[in-house]
């Protein structure tokens, strides 16, 4: 059977029930079958997403950021290795300076260079990772090169 | 009298010859045996993504064969697949099955360097390298009938690919699979339960299956972990869904197993290329799509492969522009290189050479 992508209700549903109060009802889905969660709330929602067992998302593959000059979004995919399925949760953070979001190292070791890469280039924080430093650059580089008014 | 050690740090690279490229490990040791691990990387950081961002979607092919670049093929097929995607474009049959094709062959090749050079930091000193080298060059000659390159190919191309083989592509492409069955049977007798490869290998650096799992971990590095994850099976893209192969998997996780799984794939990743040539029908082999690509405001797509080096993914997302808005890659041998702690705390210098041959990575992919 080949490997299916969740459709937004059904995950949106879950989720609402999981960890209530999560979900971000005012971004727009540009894209189809994405839930948009509140960013305070994005390991919560890992978090339930990961231990469920209908929903058993044990495989992180990559972790985006996207800079919309006055927003970021990052976004996460996801995979149950078990479950065969797939899922795509985003979240928007607003403003560009002292950007924060909750790391989810502890559920996935999976994202520990992909945080620290997002970091480097994007500049977004991730609270909790235990070793949040530059990836590609070196200490001291100024900037974060991927944002749009870098260059 | 006890006798006392001091542990202390070394820098191993960034130019080494055991660390595939400018890859540095900051490592602190007792002796001979390895207290701490740090890897440091991003000498090789051109800022792919962000020249994505400046370039229109044909042209940026040519950035994605610069990443992983002994895997070129495989990298142009994940980013065409977005591309596709993203503006709902179907690939002609034919075109397809030369993508199958060649990104099989490019398996071969991949993995023949990769078991190569794992061989080499295990003190092989040439032999091997040379016997996969000597196979990997008509790959690379079969390439270059396709499309005039060797390594940088950009065969493929959003909606197909770039030329149809030409005539004698077919007879020289028989010519090679003849040969290397028997060239691939040498190497295989030479090395596979070669004593000491077994003893220097077997049980080292062993990676769990739900460590793996949990560090993101994909590729053969991950099958020899135990799970049979593999995109071309669980998600089939160009031609995967009329293949008839099986996917290797080992359970033990040391450094032997990883290489095992490789040298098995590249006997599946023959069977496939056999399957190709005997279903191939004639046809177009590129969608008609303008030079200049304009998919729709808004849209984004994540194109995914079974890389050589695990699953290898481009996340395009579209403002209506003529380049991507924003293109991430999603690099197996970066996220590999997760578990490098894990895999050598414990064991010796001498292993740890071999552990990071054993991982396969590539630092054009890593620090893209």
């Amino acid at each position: 059977m080949a490997v299916h992508q969740l459709s937004a209700e059904e995950l949106a549903e879950k989720v609402s029930v999981g960890v209530p109060d999560s979900l971000d009802t005012t971004s727009i889905n540009t894209a189809e079958n994405v839930i948009w969660v509140k960013s305070s709330k994005v390991a919560d929602v890992a978090s339930f997403m990961k231990s469920d067992v209908g929903l058993d998302f044990n495989f992180l593959n990559s972790i985006t950021a996207i800079d919309y000059i006055n927003h970021f979004e990052i976004v996460y995919h996801l995979t149950s290795i078990d479950k065969e399925h797939t899922a795509i949760i985003k979240t928007r953070l607003d403003g560009r300076e002292e950007l924060s979001l909750p790391s989810v190292y502890h559920l996935w070791r999976g994202a520990d260079f992909q945080e620290r890469e997002i970091w480097d280039l994007m500049g977004i924080g991730f609270s909790g990772h235990p070793n949040l430093k530059r990836i590609m650059l070196w200490e001291g580089f100024d900037g974060h090169p991927l944002r749009k008014d870098y260059l | 009298m006890p006798i006392h050690t001091e542990p202390m740090t070394v820098n191993i690279g960034p130019q080494h010859p055991s660390t595939h490229g400018v890859f540095r490990l900051r490592v602190t040791f007792d002796g001979e045996e390895i207290l701490e691990v740090e890897p440091i990387f991003g000498y090789l950081h051109r800022g792919t993504e962000k020249l994505a961002e400046e370039r229109n979607y044909t042209q940026i092919v040519t950035l994605t064969d610069r990443l992983d670049y002994v895997s070129s093929m495989i990298n142009n097929q994940a980013y065409c697949l977005a591309v596709e995607e993203l503006l709902g474009v179907e690939v002609p049959q034919r075109a397809k099955y030369l993508r199958t094709l060649t990104a099989e062959l490019q398996r071969v090749a991949s993995h023949l360097m990769g078991i190569g050079f794992f061989l080499q930091d295990l003190g092989t000193l040439g032999t091997p390298l040379m016997y996969g080298f000597r196979s990997r060059e008509k790959i690379l000659d079969l390439f270059e009938m396709l499309c005039g390159a060797r390594i940088t190919l950009s065969y493929m191309r959003p909606g197909g690919v770039f030329f149809d083989a030409p005539d004698d592509f077919w007879p020289a492409l028989d010519q090679f699979l003849e040969d290397f069955d028997i060239e691939f049977e040498e190497l295989e007798r030479l090395i596979l339960e070669n004593e000491i490869v077994m003893v220097r290998t077997r049980g080292v650096s062993v990676l769990p299956l739900d460590l793996a799992i949990n560090a993101s971990v994909s590729g053969p590095t991950l099958r020899a972990s135990g799970s049979d994850w593999d995109w071309r099976k669980k998600a089939p893209y160009d031609a995967y869904d009329r293949m008839d192969f099986e996917v290797p998997t080992a359970t033990g996780g040391d450094n032997y197993d990883r290489f095992w799984v490789r040298m098995q794939e590249i006997r599946q990743s023959i069977r496939i290329v056999r399957q190709c040539v005997e279903q191939i029908e004639p046809g177009a082999t590129r969608a008609e799509v303008p030079l200049i690509l304009r998919p729709k405001p808004g849209t984004e797509s994540y194109g995914r492969v079974e890389a050589s080096k695990g699953e290898l993914a481009f996340y395009v997302v579209s403002d209506g522009g003529i380049s991507p808005y924003r293109m991430k890659v999603r690099s197996p041998s970066l996220i590999n290189l997760t578990v490098t702690e894990h895999l050598l705390v414990g064991w010796k210098l001498s292993d740890m050479i071999v552990t990071l041959g054993s991982l396969d990575i590539n630092m054009g992919e890593v620090d893209r």
